[in-house]
């Protein structure tokens, strides 16, 4: 039953994202890539339209990712799974939040949790580098020389320059967006 | 409060969230502002120094910051049905643009000229991968524990298949095991 599959694959990466947003992509990939129900690529496209349009990442991606498995019914399920553990947790601490917030567990927990984040975002930040630049994985050196590799690179050394000095990320994807473009035609790719 | 008086401020709450969810690029943390401006400073449905809190619980509980702080508003101004109604409201207009983008985002992709552009915004919108990565760096330990942490996560997603969410699990009880151990030595409060 792919709806109940659907809720229950991003009950499951609502319940485990930390610090939302881009958090989730760990677990995006290895529920949802790894489900064969997103590709890799069709992940990183996405992310750039969940920047132009208004609302969390997190409705965004479940949203999509249902509404192309199966249809608005999928849409919903795959929301209303995401929403479901925060909003019973919040329910749930906002009644004993003084407590909460003085917890050692919770304080101490989020110490190594905060941490983690940080490697697990990376990894799958390598894992779509990989793909972006060279199309495969695991890596082949000898596509360096390609021109879609070399206007990737460029393309992204720009925009990492322009998104450490905080341009507005629409700016980056416009401009990324005209510089595909402009390489694509130039080169035939 | 009475039913009516209630249910007037679940509308007013759905309403302000709609217009929330409707207007925010980016979600989670740009929400914040926009929050404490339309609930605590336009109209008091709560107070100013819970809004600071919002962000201490959010970052403390799993799932989508947007979500939690719907959620936790929603309860503070008028309990579990006011917590429903701004949470649909948050969700709703991500849900309805996300469904109209999935519609015709394949007729979109045959078009060698939208290729291109997405060619080009896939290396672009790494770049906003790797300034979420730095701000989370950011608020994460940076000391051994902490680097331990990072380059182990790290590893463990990039060269293993194993569970993400057990190397949360993990990570959290060595954060808790870590901080109860440094509370002992007096060198955290």
């Amino acid at each position: 039953m792919i709806l109940l599959e659907l809720f229950c694959t991003f009950f499951t990466i609502g319940l485990f994202t930390f610090g939302g947003g881009y958090a989730m992509l760990p677990l995006i990939q290895e529920k949802v890539v790894a489900n064969g129900w997103m590709g890799m690529e069709e992940l990183t496209n996405f992310v750039a339209i969940s920047e132009s349009t208004p609302g969390p990442f997190a409705i965004n991606i479940s949203t999509y990712v249902g509404a192309e498995t199966a249809g608005v019914l999928g849409a919903l399920c795959a929301t209303l799974g995401v929403v479901t553990p925060s909003f019973i947790i919040i329910l749930i601490v906002a009644k004993i939040y003084v407590r909460f917030k003085s917890s050692k567990a919770v304080n101490g927990a989020m110490f190594g949790l905060r941490a983690a984040v940080v490697g697990l975002m990376a990894a799958a930040l390598w894992g779509m580098l990989q793909t972006v630049f060279f199309h495969s994985v695991p890596v082949a050196w000898e596509s360096v020389l390609r021109p879609e590799f070399l206007c990737s690179a460029v393309i992204f050394a720009a925009a990492v320059t322009a998104a450490l000095k905080k341009v507005s990320p629409i700016i980056i994807i416009v401009c990324s967006a005209a510089a595909g473009v402009a390489c694509g035609y130039l080169f035939g790719l | 409060m009475t039913l009516r008086e209630r249910l007037r401020q679940c509308l007013r709450l759905f309403l302000i969230f709609l217009k929330i969810g409707a207007f925010t690029f980016g979600g989670g943390y740009a929400m914040i502002p926009l929050i404490e401006y339309e609930t605590a400073e336009k109209r008091d449905l709560v107070e100013k120094d819970e809004i600071s809190d919002i962000v201490a619980i959010a970052e403390s509980t799993p799932g989508p910051i947007a979500i939690n702080s719907a959620t936790f508003v929603g309860y503070r101004a008028a309990g579990v049905l006011g917590s429903a109604a701004a949470t649909v409201g948050v969700v709703l207009p991500s849900f309805a643009i996300i469904l109209v983008i999935a519609f015709f985002l394949r007729r979109l992709m045959e078009y060698k000229l939208v290729q291109y552009a997405f060619f080009g915004i896939r290396a672009g919108v790494l770049a906003l991968i790797v300034k979420a990565v730095v701000n989370f760096w950011k608020r994460a330990d940076h000391r051994v524990f902490g680097w331990c942490v990072m380059v182990g996560a790290f590893l463990w997603s990039a060269l293993t298949d194993w569970s993400v969410i057990g190397l949360l699990a993990l990570c959290g009880a060595a954060g808790f095991v870590y901080c109860a151990v440094q509370r002992k030595r007096g060198k955290l409060p």
